[in-house]
């Protein structure tokens, strides 16, 4: 079967909006979670967000940054940085054989909700006024354009999709493009994911279902995974892209590798479109599957990047799907939530996440689990508190978890040759 | 790798019928469900038509605690979801949970539902945001709504390529097939017809802005002047051929035998005026299904309706099916129900699926005048009695999506 290499790496995330930049930042365990300066949160439960300070300039003309939605624009510039660390050079890439495989979860709703805000005079007009619409607005109902703008950046004639599986997205995303490499249908993927959801709409929508954090008055300590007291995740913003390519091609040009997709999988809970059972049964699947696909057992694996969003269900029902893979050896392998960090950016994270899985094989740092101070009866496995790891790590597991019932697990392995 | 992947079931819920066989006759008699919006006001608009699902009654199909937690493109599929189960004598719970997956396309969400909250919290504030928006407007609400109601728990998708969804989550379900999992609820539906909504489909400069239903979609035809939006779609039911024989499905209405995308990757609105790579698709799709233009009976075609979209879908198709490309039959049948974005490409399936069992051409409607150079063999006016073994459907996603989907009749 075809191989899947990962030959480069673009983060846009907050606290630090290029890849060096937020790997310093992971492994020094530092927050970029603050009260949220976007709009005025004042009026709703959870105020506090990760944010970006993002330049969309350093890698946008005008006219991209014009019509491109804010998630758009990270992954267009997660994706420049990406190819350029891939080496790739793009005059001898067949672009017929080039993918685009982006997800996101809610698209472009900032835009349409700032937009609707004129069009609807602030919400009191039901027949808004086209008049007051602007000429992207199509661009923004329409979640496809991120894959349309990535590909048009790069000239792909591959194949081009957004997968849009909430929370998963992100993971969803790359193991799809991984997937697009295995049955031949491209040779290299540009895979992914961008968010941009700190907006009235997405902040007030989490706030009735308690889904989010209310520490809103210690901002910077408030993304608590895998704590005692945690309370909810931190709505962060974000993205990050891949490239994905054959082994063996990769291997041909002498690609710098950072290591190779060792396994994909996903299950649906159907369960509730919020809730999760504690027993992890379903995550449990999708982490065998992916295991089983790489031929990995659970001591080959040396971190595990958990989804560990920091709601209480979650990071127990987390906790619960690694015992039941991973047995005993669940107790002995470093597992860290990132999200601690840069919030939960919902489909833009997976992303991000297996970027910093990524890193951490190249790296052997593995970043920590920031706030976590007191142990829960229920969460009582090694969530590398606070500060960094140095340690070689040859495989890593990352999970996501998503509204709707999504539960994914990839694996990422050094590259054997 | 190898395994073949056949449709069993078919839901739909369109403007021109609600429910396979409805829908059926009256695309066959060339019925429109093409109006004047009814749901709201559209006088402010400069589009006023839309193919609404006149008479769809949720309650029918979704239960009332379901509805308020749904936006009415979701409630479309869960019926259509419902129809294609019954249709393909499928019950869920009788089945391993994780090798059925559910694998939808989706292209604008939850409009009417996201709306609403928007208004109000902008209108009102925070508090008045309800419980449910959080999981009624996002793309994934209707897979993951479809797979806790059927208790399905294998891999699970959502595909976002526009126009295009429809054929890429047939793809997907088959991609998934060949990863072990029997059986994909996959298709889609779309609920784009709300004030805003359609505000947003007319920033991209495509709709048609005619009053009169006749006048206004016209793909192909020397007065095409834009597409009308529709809503709805269609659900099928994906099996593994294996799978499908061995319990003996009540029919297998086709296979999908093959399938090509690409991107144009040439501009953010425009398509790329060589129509290289729609093309390529088809060419791609033919190739995956092992067969030549000449195999080809009939091409649902994408049938955009402006007229350089117009030209460029009969300029792919004469560079791919060359001396044969004015032979083989071409229809658009969606000009009975608009543009349906995600659910569009899946309802041409199920119609080319219906077109094959019955051997009949359903036609395309208001194409009186080719336009220069659409000289291609269009079934037009009236539906064609043929025998018909292989379709070709086509379909554009707004971005520069191309995709080409083959379908094939089973051998009984």
């Amino acid at each position: 079967m075809r191989r899947t290499a990962v030959t480069g790496v673009g983060v846009v995330a907050p606290g630090g909006t290029t890849r060096d930049k937020f790997w310093e930042m992971i492994t020094a365990g530092r927050t970029a979670t603050r009260k949220i300066t976007f709009f005025d949160p004042a009026g709703f439960r959870s105020q506090i967000a990760a944010e970006c300070d993002f330049d969309p300039r350093v890698s946008l003309d005008v006219q991209e940054t014009r019509r491109m939605d804010r998630y758009v624009q990270f992954a267009v510039t997660a994706a420049v940085e990406a190819m350029t660390d891939s080496a790739l050079d793009l005059d001898q890439v067949d672009r017929e054989r080039m993918g685009v495989s982006l997800g996101s979860a809610v698209g472009g709703t900032k835009y349409l909700e700032d937009e609707y805000v004129v069009a609807s005079n602030q919400g009191k007009k039901w027949l808004v006024d086209p008049d007051f619409a602007s000429p992207f607005l199509y661009q923004a109902l329409i979640p496809s354009s991120l894959a349309s703008e990535v590909a048009l950046k790069f000239a792909c004639h591959g194949p081009a999709m957004v997968h849009s599986t909430g929370c998963t997205s992100g993971i969803d995303a790359i193991g799809y493009g991984h997937q697009l490499i295995q049955d031949g249908e491209a040779d290299v993927v540009i895979a992914g994911a961008a968010e941009s959801g700190i907006s009235p709409i997405s902040m007030a929508c989490f706030d009735p279902i308690k889904a989010t954090s209310r520490r809103n008055d210690d901002p910077s300590h408030a993304s608590r995974p895998f704590d005692r007291d945690r309370d909810g995740f931190v709505m962060g913003e974000g993205g990050a892209i891949v490239i994905l390519e054959e082994m063996q091609a990769a291997l041909r040009r002498g690609a710098s590798i950072y290591c190779e997709v060792a396994g994909f999988a996903n299950r649906g809970n159907a369960f509730h479109m919020t809730g999760l059972r504690p027993d992890g049964v379903e995550m449990a699947e999708a982490i065998e599957d992916a295991m089983q696909q790489g031929g990995v057992r659970p001591e080959d694996i040396g971190y595990i990047n958990a989804h560990g969003s920091g709601t209480k269900q979650n990071d127990r029902h987390e906790t619960a799907a690694f015992k039941r893979s991973l047995g005993e050896h669940a107790y002995r392998v470093p597992i860290s939530s990132i999200k601690s960090m840069v919030g939960h950016s919902l489909g833009g994270i997976g992303a991000i996440e297996m970027a910093c899985c990524a890193l951490v094989i190249k790296h052997g740092v593995i970043p920590p689990t920031a706030n976590w101070e007191n142990s829960d009866p229920e969460c009582d496995l090694d969530y590398t508190p606070k500060v960094a790891r140095n340690k070689r790590v040859d495989v890593v597991l990352s999970t996501g978890s998503g509204f709707g019932g999504f539960q994914s697990a990839m694996i990422f392995a050094r590259a054997k040759p | 790798m190898n395994c073949r992947t056949v449709i069993t079931g078919i839901g739909v819920v369109a403007p021109n019928g609600i429910g396979t066989e409805p829908y059926w006759r009256a695309t066959r008699e060339g019925k429109s469900g093409i109006r004047r919006i009814s749901r709201f006001d559209p006088a402010g608009y400069a589009t006023r038509l839309a193919g609404e699902v006149e008479g769809f009654e949720p309650l029918d199909y979704v239960s009332k605690q379901l509805i308020v937690q749904t936006d009415r493109w979701t409630w479309m599929a869960l019926a259509a979801t419902a129809m294609a189960l019954k249709d393909a004598a499928f019950d869920p719970s009788t089945h391993d949970p994780y090798k059925m997956s559910v694998i939808t396309a989706s292209s604008s969400g939850g409009n009417e539902f996201g709306q609403k909250e928007i208004q109000n919290l902008w209108g009102k504030g925070p508090l008045f945001v309800g419980a449910y928006q959080s999981i009624a407007w996002f793309y994934a609400a209707t897979t993951g709504q479809i797979s806790i109601k059927y208790g399905i728990k294998g891999p699970n998708g959502v595909i976002v390529t526009e126009g295009a969804g429809g054929l890429d989550a047939l793809q997907h379900s088959r991609r998934t097939i060949r990863r072990g999992v029997d059986v994909v609820v996959s298709g889609g539906t779309e609920g784009p017809i709300g004030p805003y909504a359609l505000v947003c489909q007319m920033q991209n400069g495509l709709l048609s802005t005619r009053e009169d239903p006749v006048a206004a979609y016209r793909p192909f035809d020397a007065a095409a002047n834009g597409y009308i939006p529709g809503e709805g779609g269609a659900i099928l039911l994906v099996e593994r051929l294996e799978y499908a024989q061995k319990r003996a499905t009540p029919q297998i209405y086709g296979e999908i035998a093959g399938y090509g995308t690409t991107q144009d990757g040439y501009h953010h609105a425009k398509p790329a005026p060589d129509g290289r790579q729609f093309a390529r698709a088809m060419s791609l799709a033919l190739a995956d299904a092992g067969i030549g233009p000449e195999d080809v009976d009939v091409i649902f075609a994408d049938a955009a309706g402006t007229p350089e979209r117009d030209q460029l879908e009969v300029k792919a198709i004469k560079d791919v099916f060359g001396s044969h490309a004015t032979q083989v039959s071409v229809t658009a049948p969606k000009t009975m129900v608009g543009r349906l974005y995600a659910g569009g490409a899946c309802l041409d399936v199920a119609t080319a699926l219906l077109a094959m069992r019955d051997g009949v051409i359903p036609p395309t409607l208001n194409l009186d005048r080719p336009a220069n150079g659409c000289d291609l063999n269009f079934v037009s006016g009236k539906a064609q009695a043929k025998e018909i073994n292989t379709v070709l459907v086509n379909a554009r996603g707004f971005g520069g999506f191309n995709s080409a989907l083959v379908l094939r009749k089973c051998p009984p």
